[in-house]
């Protein structure tokens, strides 16, 4: 029962949304499509739900070309980032609406609808309209809506994006297991690269119309394949800089030098781009094989637990992630250090030849 | 809490308080004088008392306007809140069609009334007028002048034709208002498109419906220009709606007493039933 997207792409006008992309998702699988806006994460899923139809290529489920089989066909449901329910129908109402359409029996309906509330923790909301709930509340009806049905598919475009903070922690934490043990092919798209990290599961890039990498996500953290790919998967931005390998050596720019790490050991001499983790930039030397830079700071975000130091880097602003509270004076110099095993090294077609995170 | 009282705001509110006083409170008040009194001009006035009221109220003629123009109005919300809505769902949501339906749709209501009346007036004289002469040449008996039936049609007809596209227009912009993603997820969740109107597309139009439906009221409730200009209240008195008759009553007999009262009833049958309309959709929205 898997959904397979052979060389399908989209086109609008002059304009492409999707390239030709061809992806495989298994059964039972969390999926996170992870892209910043405009990335064609929400096209890809219309396609993926019968939606939209691909300008090119095929889409097939179970065995079956299902290109140009409508969505009313298709086993799917879909949450959105707005809360989407039926503003005049109670919560049950709106839970049950797609097995009435389904034509399934009262009884029946009754039942799987209680245990959908169940699940989702609105069982004593049932009796109320989605105006009288709560943000989160109104999502978890949505989403109730979409468990209830059984789909094949389930789409879940960026569900917790309109959320506050709060809210957000806890359906986050409760996702993932109102999937587990079902047999449906999950897909969730999302902005952000920690929910794809606290998912796990498996995670598709996407950059520009395009998926870049696709696997198992942690995989795809620590081995991204390209400088985009890398890109795409971090918050705060990937520290980036062209470098140059001589004699054992990293040089970055004419000041900044330390001596390569596991991570180029096997590259051969010549220019390179590299690629840091902010968390790998910090304050505190540690035991491990530190290179020692310095830079004039822009920026210092300082919060409960954590800091965040934005810095120019031979030109370029870098970011340093780092647990604890370092105060730093904005316009003062920073000594941080940089652990250099964990580094990547793009060639010049931006793709990965050395390094791991 | 503690409320601070500021005399000086009402400074600021002054300017309202004039400007709303010389075009609606002394108007209002001079009718109400008139109302209670007898006058035979140069200023002299003798008390009537409600003299004047309880003679509008049980006046067969004031009954009659009265019947007409609930039944023109009704015939007026009946059709074009329903025609206005399906043009509204019929028409294109993304495109360029879209620009050149807004223009065509709001054509009608550039002109102006007494136009509205002449170019009916000319287009259904039963000799001549395209109209009149369409419906004649298949078959019907039709003569706005002499026939009362003809008279209504057409007066119905040019209603229709000028005030549906406003009903379309705020119907029109409410289900633009509604996201793609609730017809995407109506869709998905194998709604069919009686559905997708009852269950979305209806709630959403509620209020703009409730506003439409007060303004067609109010609007057809006070129609003048158009029956005047095609048959001047005629024939007979088949088309004098109140406010025909209050313009016969006052510029016509001179019976300002009357006149006046007349007019705060009419005023006050309108405030009553727009406030009714209005809490009655708006309950409907609590329920």
């Amino acid at each position: 029962m898997a959904l397979e997207l052979k060389n399908v792409s989209k086109r609008v006008g002059a304009a492409t949304h999707i390239h030709e992309t061809s992806l495989v998702l298994e059964p039972g699988t969390f999926n996170v499509l992870l892209g910043t806006t405009l990335a064609g994460k929400t096209t890809l899923m219309q396609l993926m739900a019968g939606l939209e139809r691909p300008t090119s290529g095929e889409i097939w489920f179970a065995g079956h070309n299902v290109t140009g089989v409508a969505v009313q066909k298709r086993n799917v449901s879909m949450v959105y980032q707005q809360f989407i329910n039926y503003a005049n129908f109670t919560v049950y109402d709106n839970i049950a609406s797609p097995l009435r359409v389904a034509g399934i029996s009262a009884r029946e309906i009754d039942s799987r609808v209680n245990e959908a509330a169940e699940l989702l923790r609105l069982s004593p909301m049932l009796k109320r309209r989605p105006s009288e709930l709560s943000g989160g509340q109104q999502q978890r009806t949505a989403i109730a809506r979409a468990i209830v049905k059984d789909s094949d598919i389930i789409l879940l475009d960026e569900p917790l994006a309109n959320l506050d903070y709060k809210l957000r922690e806890e359906l986050r934490d409760e996702l993932p297991k109102l999937f587990a043990g079902r047999d449906c092919i999950v897909v969730y798209a999302t902005t952000e690269p920690s929910e794809a990290l606290l998912f796990g599961g498996k995670t598709a890039t996407l950059f520009e119309g395009r998926v870049t990498q696709f696997g198992p996500t942690s995989e795809i953290y620590r081995h991204p394949n390209t400088l985009t790919s890398a890109r795409v998967f971090s918050d705060p931005p990937i520290n980036v800089a062209e470098v140059r390998k001589v004699n054992g050596d990293i040089i970055l720019g004419d000041k900044v030098k330390w001596k390569v790490g596991r991570a180029a050991q096997a590259l051969a001499d010549g220019a390179y781009t590299i690629a840091i983790r902010p968390h790998h930039i910090i304050p505190t030397n540690g035991s491990q094989e530190k290179a020692t830079i310095e830079g004039r700071v822009l920026v210092a975000e300082l919060s409960g637990s954590e800091s965040v130091i934005h810095f120019d880097m031979n030109g370029q602003t870098w970011v340093s992630q780092s647990h604890g509270i370092h105060p730093f004076e904005v316009g003062s110099t920073a000594k941080l250090h940089v652990d250099v095993d964990r580094s990547y090294f793009f060639d010049a077609n931006g793709a990965l030849v050395g390094g791991a995170g | 809490m503690n409320k601070t009282v500021d005399n000086k705001g009402w400074f600021f509110v002054l300017p309202v308080v004039l400007l709303v006083a010389f075009n609606a409170i002394i108007p209002l008040m001079t009718v109400v004088n008139f109302s209670v009194q007898e006058t035979f001009g140069d200023n002299v006035f003798t008390w009537a008392g409600v003299q004047w009221f309880q003679d509008v109220l049980h006046s067969d003629r004031f009954h009659s306007a009265l019947g007409r123009q609930l039944l023109f109005t009704g015939i007026i919300l009946a059709i074009e809140i329903p025609l206005g809505l399906a043009i509204a769902l019929t028409m294109p949501r993304k495109g360029p069609w879209v620009s050149v339906c807004l223009v065509l749709m709001s054509l009608p209501l550039l002109i102006p009334w007494n136009v509205v009346g002449a170019m009916w007036n000319i287009m259904a004289l039963p000799d001549i007028g395209l109209l009149g002469k369409f419906l004649n040449a298949i078959g019907f008996e039709y003569n706005y002048t002499r026939r009362p039936i003809s008279a209504w049609f057409t007066i119905v007809l040019m209603d229709v034709w000028h005030w549906t596209s406003l009903v379309a227009l705020l119907c029109y912009a409410g289900l633009v208002s509604i996201p793609d993603a609730y017809y995407q997820a109506a869709r998905v969740d194998g709604a069919r498109s009686w559905a997708v109107f009852r269950y979305i597309q209806l709630p959403k139009l509620r209020h703009v419906l409730t506003i439409a439906v007060l303004l067609r009221f109010m609007d057809s409730f006070m129609i003048y220009t158009e029956a005047v200009v095609l048959t001047g209240g005629g024939p007979g008195s088949a088309t004098t709606f109140l406010s025909i008759d209050l313009v016969k009553t006052a510029l016509g007999q001179f019976d300002l007493g009357p006149a006046a009262a007349m007019s705060i009833i009419y005023f006050l049958i309108v405030l009553v039933l727009s406030w009714l309309f209005y809490t009655l959709m708006m309950r409907n929205e609590e329920t």
